[in-house]
């Protein structure tokens, strides 16, 4: 293992979407542990520069691989599938449809308590389509239509970031 | 006789080899060090048995004979005599220029600026604030030198949460000055969290509620088995115990149906009422406020009723922050397990309460608020040292405030987003914006909202040498760089010729308080608007884009147009040239379609000429 190597295999574990959270959680903290540069604060120069590096790697990897989007999108990437969210925005009809309730139901919730509804529903939505995303990568191994997943689930989360701003604008 | 000392059984290394290495707190009325011996961390006390020091420095006049400079108690007894020359509160021009410093007029000595930062003016010459907080920074490392009789090996120094990278970077620079090597910069409340931490053998999620006299932050920890994970951080710069003074003040003129006081002396003695008000409130449910108002005498009884009723507004603001600091930290409230209380204002039964309702659990309030901060820092620089023999303390700690880099328009594109765990580093691909463009100013940026004039200015830089290319063609690749003292480099790198320009950013200012409580507070107020401005700046943007590729292709390609085409098209980019400077987004985006429509024959009969163009190349190639 080396500062090239992937996500997965600097944490040790096999390039699948499903991923233990609290195994991950416990695996960052003992490479931390180890590449820290507070754990090298009296050494050489050298040595601090080595263990900046790693442990940049290491966050590198850990914020990508805890996160199921980006984790979704480096399994598309590692396969050779480029998720290209910029130049490829087609979507099916009825989930296009579904944003555009969403954005309307976002503009007129006038209550903390209807964008909090609101959230709820996004939330419930992600769920199902991250349990999709799993089929998809780990049962069909079909990394194309993993990318197509990843690009709509990059549309939620856009706005499920739009509806906790609208949350934080009332207070809550 | 000298005595003859004797080591702790199980204690790892000898005296001698143990490496010297101690916590400060600096801090903006006071500063303490602490110190880990014989396996506890304690505060080293001066020959007095006095563990506070007071952030004041006075300087005296070298040609009245003076001899250099008092500091701590000394100096705060000679305030009122010589109130030009003895600094205090220096901590709140650390990294700033003048313009960014609150009521900069109201301070008792003479602040000026110097080259962008706020410097003082002394009877023994101009300071800057790094060396007048080198003055204290240095006292205390001669007392922890005199408590062990050994040389310094190095120091941990607490910055507040929300500091930014100039503040940051301001107190390495003191530490630097007063020939201190630091270990690290921790934040304050993830240092109180060490101490707490340890102390109790705590694990889970905790929140520090940290509320000073002038600020307010707030930091989720998770704990495990000797990892202090900051999960993230936030807070208000610009509230703290002061408010609350200023509060009650206004309640108790309004119920006596007085207006604001003229007198400056006069609204002294209110404001220090006031604040003994508020701390005999604690302890009784009445008391009476006694002051003088345009010379006549002023007694208004206050209830805890009353005082809690005016100050509701404040507390309120203060679980704001810690609701978005929690969704931040993707947390639930009953996930918490303990609620540390550090900050003198934590001493109001009042807040103990607030934040008790809050996560419906009772805050833990055992350790003392003033010294709980220089306490973690010892712990960690003990660990750093190589001395700790648990070893297993590793602090993971967070980046408070997002960084970026200005786009087009005055846009920030966000590279670091706020509480990413350090060290880190991001990248993000940029392009060039016009044809041929050999150079490319970059503007780094630290804050929370979507346009540059909203944020910090950190630093600028420019890369030059790019071989000229097509717009949008070259590849720059910007890389942003946070040690694990929250400090930042930046990089760019052209990926196709190879070119580089680098630069650590140490600039001469940084954000005030206010400046990030206001950017804090607006992003979460004025998003709206935010989204509306945003929204007028890319029409813009994409307005003079299309202008400049007009032009460009007329000049160009304008013999395949005849003169009446050529008529329209300029009508188009004079139409859309005049919305610019006040027209509304949607005008601008009206006008540039109709532009970008009017073109379209014209475009596709260059494209016709470009192809075939390239067809003739090509056949004279294979000739």
């Amino acid at each position: 293992m080396n500062l090239q190597s992937n996500d997965f295999e600097i944490f040790g574990i096999a390039p699948a979407f499903a991923v233990d959270r609290a195994a991950l959680d416990e695996r960052w903290k003992a490479l931390q542990r180890e590449a820290h540069p507070d754990r090298h604060a009296s050494a050489d120069a050298q040595t601090q520069r080595q263990a900046m590096q790693w442990s940049v790697r290491i966050n590198e990897a850990y914020q990508r691989l805890k996160d199921p989007l980006k984790r979704a999108a480096y399994l598309c990437e590692l396969h050779g599938v480029a998720i290209e969210a910029e130049n490829n925005t087609a979507m099916p009809a009825a989930f296009l449809m579904q944003q555009m309730v969403w954005r309307e139901a976002l503009e007129e919730a006038g209550s903390a308590a209807a964008v909090e509804d609101l959230a709820d529903e996004v939330a419930a939505a992600r769920r199902a389509m991250l349990a999709q995303l799993q089929v998809t990568a780990d049962e069909l191994h079909d990394f194309a239509a993993l990318a197509g997943q990843v690009r709509a689930l990059m549309f939620v989360e856009r706005f499920a970031h739009d509806v906790e701003a609208r949350l934080d604008q009332l207070g809550q | 006789m000298a005595l003859l000392q004797i080591s702790e059984p199980g204690q790892s290394l000898d005296p001698h080899q143990r490496r010297i290495a101690v916590g400060i707190d600096l801090g903006t009325t006071h500063s303490l060090v602490a110190a880990v011996r014989h396996g506890v961390s304690e505060c080293l006390p001066d020959l007095q048995g006095r563990v506070i020091l007071p952030s004041v420095v006075r300087y005296l006049d070298p040609q009245a004979g003076g001899a250099g400079r008092q500091v701590g108690f000394e100096a705060l007894a000679a305030q009122i005599g010589d109130p030009a020359n003895t600094i205090s509160s220096v901590k709140r021009l650390m990294g700033r220029s003048r313009a960014q410093v609150a009521d900069v007029d109201k301070l008792s000595y003479t602040v000026v600026d110097d080259q962008g930062m706020a410097v003082i003016d002394t009877v023994a010459g101009r300071k800057t604030p790094m060396e007048v907080s080198a003055e204290i920074l240095a006292t205390l490392r001669y007392r922890a030198e005199d408590s062990f009789d050994d040389e310094l090996f190095g120091a941990v120094i607490t910055v507040p949460a929300y500091f930014d990278d100039a503040q940051r970077q301001a107190t390495k620079d003191a530490a630097q000055l007063a020939g201190i090597p630091v270990l690290r910069l921790i934040n304050e409340p993830t240092a109180a969290a060490i101490a707490y931490g340890l102390d109790n053998g705590a694990e889970g999620v905790y929140a520090i509620y940290d509320l000073g006299g002038g600020t307010f932050d707030i930091s989720i920890l998770r704990l495990t088995r000797g990892v202090f994970e900051v999960l993230a951080t936030g807070g208000d710069s610009a509230l703290g115990g002061d408010d609350y003074d200023q509060a009650l003040a206004d309640w108790v003129l309004q119920a006596q149906g007085l207006g604001p006081v003229a007198d400056a002396a006069e609204r002294a003695a209110l404001h220090r009422e006031a604040r003994r008000v508020k701390e005999q409130l604690s302890a009784h449910a009445e008391v009476v406020f006694h002051t003088e108002v345009e010379g006549r005498p002023l007694n208004q009884r206050v209830r805890v009723e009353d005082f809690e009723a005016c100050t509701a507004a404040l507390t309120a603001r203060t679980l704001a922050a810690v609701r978005k600091v929690l969704r931040d930290a993707g947390v639930g409230k009953d996930e918490v397990q303990g609620v540390v209380m550090v900050g003198g204002s934590t001493r109001m039964p009042v807040i103990r309460r607030a934040v008790g309702e809050f996560f419906g659990r009772e805050p833990l309030t055992d350790l003392n608020p003033d010294e709980v901060v220089a306490l973690g820092a010892a712990v960690q620089a003990n660990a750093l040292a190589g001395n700790s023999r648990e070893g297993d303390l590793l602090l993971l700690d967070v980046i408070p405030l997002s960084l970026g880099i200005e786009t087009m328009g005055g846009l920030v594109e966000r590279i670091v987003p706020r509480n990413s765990t350090i060290p880190t580093a991001r990248a993000q691909d940029f392009t060039t914006y016009q044809d041929g463009q050999t150079a490319l100013a970059l503007h780094v940026v630290q804050g929370e909202r979507d346009l540059v004039a909203d944020c910090r200015s950190l630093a600028r830089f420019t890369l030059r040498g790019i071989p000229p290319m097509a717009a949008g063609a070259a590849r720059i690749r910007v890389t942003f760089t946070v040690d694990a003292d929250g400090l930042l480099a930046v990089s760019a790198r052209e990926q196709v010729s190879g070119v580089e320009a680098s630069i650590d950013v140490k600039p001469a200012y940084g954000l005030s308080d206010e400046q990030i409580a206001t950017m804090l507070q607006d992003s979460f107020s004025t998003a709206q608007q935010d989204m509306a401005a945003r929204a007028l700046v890319e029409a813009k943007v994409d307005a003079d884009r299309m202008i400049a590729a007009t032009r460009s292709a007329v000049a160009a390609d304008g013999d395949l147009l005849e003169p009446a085409e050529r008529a329209a098209i300029d009508r188009l980019v004079d139409a859309l040239q005049a919305l610019l400077p006040a027209g509304s987004a949607a005008e601008i985006e009206a006008a540039t379609d109709a532009l970008a429509k009017g073109t379209e024959p014209f475009a596709a009969q260059r494209m016709n000429r470009g192809i075939q163009q390239a067809l003739a190349g090509r056949k004279v190639e294979e000739v």
